[in-house]
């Protein structure tokens, strides 16, 4: 469903993406991991076209994302995102998060839009406080609302970029658990994690860059089992030793 | 008649209806002209951070220029000028407001830039992964929080703008300013009219620019 075709991308006269080959089938889970600056974030971004790229093609769908004539806010209204600092808008309520895009964008009216939303928001689990702003929330609540803003757009794929990272320890779980409910119910996910816990228990497949390189692509099974690589074998070995 | 030595305050309190048209006058061009201006200099605003150079260039063009003009001229050049272009009787006040509007627009845009770059990439970046166009990001999620940040400022600025209104003077539009003026010539009361305007602009501006903190403070919170 979502496809790259040697994928290259410059900051100036950095690459931070090269020749990225991979494809993503729908319904699969596939966790991307490496090293901070190792062009993770970006490469998920150029999956909705947040970021553009200069040489390659990813399509989803079917649908190329890097062509001129191609509607970008219609295909970023079918793949949902979620952001490493949840990026709720602070001066909506959390229901209101969830439904802005679903009027402006989807033009459902304001009844469907709150029937949607409050269905969401019991899913995960925060059903009782859509009339919360974001600065009342938890980081996991906040993230959580962001889960459900994305899903309220029925997309056919999620994109997750270090979901956790910013969160407390302790919040950690309740957003990795709503990720895993959402896998189990064949969402096709492309998830930029170091939780390796998550990936192994989670993931269909794993995806592993270094430098902007794609190094390994494998099954959960094969990579945590034998990763090919040296750089994905030092990287596990540092990231698993705790 | 209330007299205080030569202070006479019964030529203030006969001319109390006059003055209070002038100041309804330079209300509404100060409202005006904020609203019209704060909309201009935020499309300004958007051009100066456009990705499209003809657009950066037009609004940086907009905003030196105005900022390096005095606002007397401006007036004037609308008043003087603009009927001889357009070969036709032009309205004090719309002309008043016109220049207020294009003058104005150049600092508002200023604040609105800073307004908006205040505002994280993250927060455009979410709204466009909803799949909101340009138009939709910046009205519903990017300008509603860069308006607020900018508040303080942006009222700051519309307290100058209500000071500078009393410049219609120059075109003999009937403001609060020009009415003292009026008043103070036609009763030879230069003091008492001069000081009482002086007091009135004083006390408005003092208390505006005192909510603005107050404001600040709360929104500090």
């Amino acid at each position: 469903m979502i496809e790259f075709k040697n994928v290259n991308k410059w900051y100036g006269t950095f690459q931070v993406l090269k020749e990225c080959t991979s494809s993503v089938k729908k319904g699969e889970v596939v966790v991307i991991c490496g090293p901070s600056g190792s062009g993770k974030s970006t490469l998920i971004k150029c999956v909705n076209g947040l970021e553009p790229f200069q040489e390659g093609e990813i399509s989803v769908d079917g649908v190329s994302v890097g062509a001129k004539e191609t509607n970008l806010p219609k295909l970023r209204s079918q793949i949902g995102m979620v952001f490493q600092n949840f990026e709720l808008f602070p001066h909506k309520t959390a229901m209101q998060n969830i439904c802005l895009a679903q009027i402006k964008v989807l033009g459902r009216s304001e009844d469907e839009a709150n029937t949607r939303g409050q269905e969401l928001l019991d899913r995960v689990g925060l059903g009782d406080l859509g009339y919360k702003y974001p600065s009342q929330l938890s980081g996991g609540q906040q993230q959580r609302v962001a889960i459900a803003r994305g899903l309220a757009m029925d997309p056919i794929a999620m994109l997750f970029d270090e979901p956790t990272s910013a969160l407390d320890p302790e919040m950690i779980n309740e957003v990795l658990d709503v990720m895993q409910q959402l896998a189990k119910s064949g969402m096709t996910m492309m998830v930029v994690t170091h939780e390796m816990g998550f990936a192994r228990r989670v993931a269909d497949r794993v995806i592993f860059m270094d430098e902007g390189e794609i190094v390994e692509d494998a099954t959960t099974d094969d990579f945590f089992g034998k990763p090919h690589s040296d750089r994905a074998q030092l990287f596990l070995s540092k990231i698993l030793e705790h | 008649m209330i007299m205080l030595g030569d202070f006479d305050f019964g030529v203030i309190v006969t001319a109390l209806p006059y003055l209070w048209d002038g100041m309804q006058l330079s209300l509404l061009l100060t409202g005006l002209a904020a609203v019209g201006s704060i909309f201009l200099g935020t499309l300004l605003a958007l051009m100066r951070l456009s990705s499209i150079r003809l657009f950066q260039w037009i609004g940086a063009i907009w905003v030196n220029f105005f900022r390096s003009l005095p606002l007397l001229l401006v007036i004037f050049w609308f008043y003087f000028l603009v009927p001889l272009i357009v070969q036709g009787q032009v309205d004090a006040f719309e002309s008043a407001l016109i220049g207020f509007v294009l003058f104005e627009a150049a600092y508002f845009c200023e604040i609105m830039r800073s307004g908006i770059q205040s505002i994280s990439r993250g927060q455009a970046w979410s709204g466009y992964a909803l799949g909101l166009k340009y138009s939709q990001t910046m009205r519903y999620v990017v300008l509603p929080q860069a308006f607020r940040n900018m508040l303080p400022i942006l009222l700051t600025q519309t307290i100058i703008l209500f000071q500078d209104t009393s410049l219609v003077f120059v075109v003999g539009l009937a403001d609060f300013m020009t009415s003292a003026v009026t008043v103070a010539q036609r009763d030879s009361r230069l003091v008492e009219l001069y000081v009482f305007a002086a007091l009135v602009y004083f006390v408005m501006c003092y208390f505006a620019s005192l909510s603005v903190k107050i404001l600040q403070k709360k929104m500090h919170k």
